[in-house]
């Protein structure tokens, strides 16, 4: 018999705050997190805003943040969040002899994590060193030389991006299955959903799921500004990212890290711990059309939803809300809507999608896990977050998007989209928990 | 309810012992080194100037007509999956769009695709003069890349470099539409994905899947990366075939380099109905962590490892004596390899002095996040030759290992096979194989 699969904790360091209560609370007011880029220079970037985490400090989080000192920030976020979350959940971190119950090779860990950024200084220096601008050619002995002088081994190997995973490991001592993936947005969504399959086939009790990443870099910056992926509005930061809106122009970097703790519900009873939702459902698929664009009916969409929905054992009637992928972007807004028109049919208009991307920005790797911990909010307080920004509707775009204020409604069962650049789509369905 | 079975129907492999899987295993049986000076770019002033490098190919052969101008956008991880899976799917019986757009026999939908990738290294070469033309006064100027240099970055740069872009790009090739992950855990990926995808099929998600993984390590970031954290072998850079020793007293470090493995999953009544062949069964796996304050090492006494191969045993249902043959990870980090040693000590016992251990990395180069994949593949050529090779470069064990490293090619059935790995950062991973019946 398959175990079912709850939420007992949930943590996130993010634009918006570093706590859940003021995330949610944030994003109720219709608060922004995004501004002027602070973390480097980017003034003469094409954009020159975006969502950082702001005065984060990692020994709030941690009796031993030496141990994290190297961590890239992906990681430090990571160890902050997922402190929060083992606290909430009871599990007990930072000690060789936990007393919280829970067999240590059955917690595993499962991240959607971005790598570290190079140390830049190093980076730069090394190509100036070994470039030779008349012969168009390096001279690699030059480019060493600098590198081996000036590069960190810990710094370096801070880079590879299963390093959250590792400083979550130390952090509480799981010896159960541990993965990281990196399948870009739907990255967090991904390692939530498989997470949740452990569980159910009983390879885990208890798994910290989540994601990590900070893309805010030059070169992260750099990417996506040649991508033309990213909002260039830089005279109001805080209105750009206006998902399903006619002046949408793009998405907005961000950065941060959220943890849930997924449980078996027998193991939540055993250990008599409070359930915040259950994870009902997962479905995942991939486009398999280009590298550069989504689906354009959506096609990968639509079965990762449906396939949600078959596992969940629901049919798309039973959905109140839709917490959209909503990026910003003129292809995903008017895909992701073809694809919610196709899979909810006669319900489509009438079933409530938001996008809080419209305030926190785009975490990447971390989005999915984020938006998850909002939905859980949003089941607990019957009140559905709206979509910001929305002064314009795109006319094409004509589902409900919960424009501008939040919404008092009986919130019951949920779905959480996500879908990765590259053409991977990931849902899954939470539901409330009635005692039982 | 009975569970589902998954086997293995297919199988692709790029290497330093060349282009094949045929290729990869009579290299392998003749003691062959894949290991020379490393040629991409000039090693001066590495203190590792060796690895495990791929012969030429040419990847526009592997990919179908109509998708070439996507060649643009692979850097060499890509390339290299790319020609894997091709060759996976060639012998599997199983068509794909890519094999043959008119012949497809599969559903589109039901096959997932799960590979392990690394940390794709930016070719410095192609982003310089980006960089030449932000210089002041010699040194970097952050604010003159915003204005000049970057514009000289090509616009699809980034899609170079996202590990999941390996996957994606098979994907397309291919047709897979069913579940897609890419595992990034280094150099415990490849069985992590093989397991992820095994389990996907279990639960009845897809009904086949492309598993495995591909990294191109031999290039200027990620050497100088592992020369800085001390992994990589400084000695021996003139006798490239005897610089990799994994567990041999001498060793000094690793060697790194590139690979690409893929295995076609499949659940084994489809294969049967289908008349597939079936190479061997995914009898079991398991998966755990080292823990380390130095997380660039495993733990000394390797427990996380011991771990994962006690869960793979328990999913398997054998106890560690039906093992017939164990291919560890083995870099030739002597402290990593006594530590996986001592957890291979641990788990099997007595027995340490019988079931034969053969490290494949003396010969492939540590290939990251390839390394696993091409491991499971050299276990399941062992295992339908009824063959182990010799091991290379173990000509007197180090100090406090105790495994019984095959230091001549053995005549043996091979029932059941282990192949485990871990990695900097403390994943670990085990993978169980099984004769086909």
């Amino acid at each position: 018999m398959a175990e079912r699969v709850v939420i007992t904790g949930m943590g996130v360091v993010s634009p918006l705050g570093h706590d859940v209560e003021t995330l949610w609370q944030a994003l109720l007011s219709g608060k922004s997190g995004i501004a002027k880029t602070t973390i480097f220079d980017a003034s003469t970037f094409p954009t020159t805003f975006d969502a950082e985490v702001k005065d984060y400090d990692l020994s709030k989080y941690t009796k031993n943040p030496h141990l994290h000192k190297h961590g890239n920030r992906g990681s430090k976020f990571v160890v902050g969040a997922t402190a929060q979350a083992c606290k909430q959940a009871g599990i007990d971190v930072e000690t060789a002899e936990p007393t919280d119950g829970i067999d240590r090779t059955r917690l595993g860990i499962y991240l959607g994590a971005g790598e570290g950024s190079v140390d830049n200084d190093a980076f730069f220096a090394a190509i100036i060193n070994g470039w030779d601008t008349d012969k168009n050619e390096m001279d690699w002995g030059r480019w060493a030389q600098l590198a081996f002088n000036k590069m960190d081994p810990m710094r370096e190997l801070e880079q590879e991006p299963n390093m959250p995973a590792a400083h979550i490991a130390m952090l509480t001592g799981a010896r159960g299955p541990t993965r990281s993936c990196l399948t870009a947005c739907a990255a967090s969504t991904q390692s939530v959903g498989e997470a949740m399959m452990m569980i159910r086939r009983g390879d885990a009790d208890v798994v910290i799921a989540g994601g990590a990443h900070s893309m805010i870099h030059p070169l992260g910056l750099t990417g996506f500004n040649r991508l033309t992926a990213l909002s260039t509005r830089n005279d109001s930061p805080q209105t750009a990212s206006r998902p399903f809106s006619a002046t949408r122009d793009g998405f907005i970097l961000g950065e941060g890290a959220a943890a849930v703790v997924l449980e078996s519900l027998s193991s939540a009873k055993k250990r008599g711990v409070k359930i915040l939702a259950e994870l009902i459902g997962y479905g995942s698929s991939s486009d398999a059309f280009r590298v550069t664009d989504m689906h354009e009916e959506g096609r990968g969409a639509v079965q990762a939803i449906n396939a949600a929905l078959a596992d969940a054992g629901i049919s798309y009637k039973d959905i109140d809300y839709i917490n959209a992928h909503g990026t910003s972007t003129a292809e995903n807004d008017s895909i992701e809507t073809k694809a919610i028109k196709k899979a909810f049919k006669d319900r489509a208009k009438n079933v409530p999608v938001s996008s809080i991307k419209s305030m926190l920005g785009h975490l990447i790797g971390a989005a999915g896990a984020a938006e998850l911990i909002t939905c859980v909010c949003a089941i607990r307080d019957n009140i559905l977050q709206p979509t910001m920004n929305l002064m314009d509707p795109d006319p094409e775009l004509d589902l409900d998007y919960i424009p501008n204020e939040p919404r008092k409604t009986p919130v019951n069962i949920v779905i959480n989209e996500s879908f990765g650049f590259g053409g991977q789509n990931n849902v899954v369905v939470i539901k409330r928990w009635a005692c039982e | 309810m009975s569970s589902k079975r998954v086997v293995i129907t297919g199988l692709g492999a790029v290497s330093p012992l060349g282009l094949t899987v045929s290729n990869m295993w009579s290299g392998l049986c003749a003691g062959k080194v894949g290991i020379d000076t490393i040629t991409s770019f000039d090693p001066v002033g590495f203190t590792c100037k060796i690895a495990g490098q791929v012969p030429e190919y040419n990847i526009r052969q592997y990919v179908p007509k109509n998708l070439r101008k996507s060649v643009k956008l692979m850097s060499r991880d890509i390339e290299l999956s790319v020609m894997a899976a091709h060759e996976a799917f060639s012998h599997s019986g199983l068509v794909t769009k890519g094999i043959d757009p008119d012949k497809v026999n599969i559903n589109p939908e039901r096959m997932a695709i799960n590979f392990g990738a690394g940390l794709i290294s930016c070719d410095l070469v192609e982003l310089a003069p980006a960089v030449a033309a932000s210089i002041t006064d010699g040194k970097f100027d952050l604010h003159k890349w915003g204005k000049n240099g970057l514009e000289l970055v090509t616009p699809l740069w980034l899609l170079k470099y996202l590990p999941n872009m390996l996957a994606c790009h098979v994907g397309i090739i291919h047709d897979i539409q069913g579940p897609s992950n890419t595992i990034t855990c280094a150099e415990a990926a490849a069985h992590l994905a093989i397991a992820e995808a095994s389990q996907i099929i279990i639960r009845g998600n897809s009904d086949y899947a492309l598993a495995g993984g591909a990294e191109a390590k031999v290039n200027p970031i990620v050497m100088i990366r592992q020369c800085l954290l001390g992994r990589a072998t400084n000695q021996n850079n003139d006798e490239p075939n005897t610089a990799c020793r994994p567990f041999d007293a001498d060793a000094k470090g690793s060697v790194f380099g590139e690979a690409a493995g893929v295995v076609v999953l499949e659940n084994l009544e489809i294969a049967e109905e289908r008349g597939a062949k079936i190479h061997a069964e995914i009898a079991g796996t398991g998966q755990s962590n080292s823990i380390n304050p130095q997380y660039e090492h495993i733990e000394p006494d390797g427990f996380g490892l011991q771990i994962a191969i006690e869960k793979a045993l328990a999913d398997a249902k054998i106890k560690p004596e039906q093992l017939d043959l164990i291919i560890p990870h083995g870099t030739g980090i002597p402290g990593d390899d006594l530590a996986e040693a001592k957890a291979i000590e641990n788990v099997i016992g007595e027995t340490i002095t019988e079931i034969p251990v053969w490290p494949t990395k003396s010969m492939l180069s540590n290939t990251g996040a390839a390394a696993g994949a091409i491991d499971v593949i050299a276990a399941v050529c062992a295992m339908n030759e009824g063959k182990i090779p010799a091991a290379v470069n173990c000509d007197k064990k180090a100090p406090g290992c105790n495994l019984n490293i095959t230091n001549r090619t053995k005549e043996k059935e091979i029932r059941y096979a282990l192949c485990c790995s871990y990695t900097y950062g403390g994943q670990t991973a085990a993978v169980i194989l099984k004769q086909p019946e």
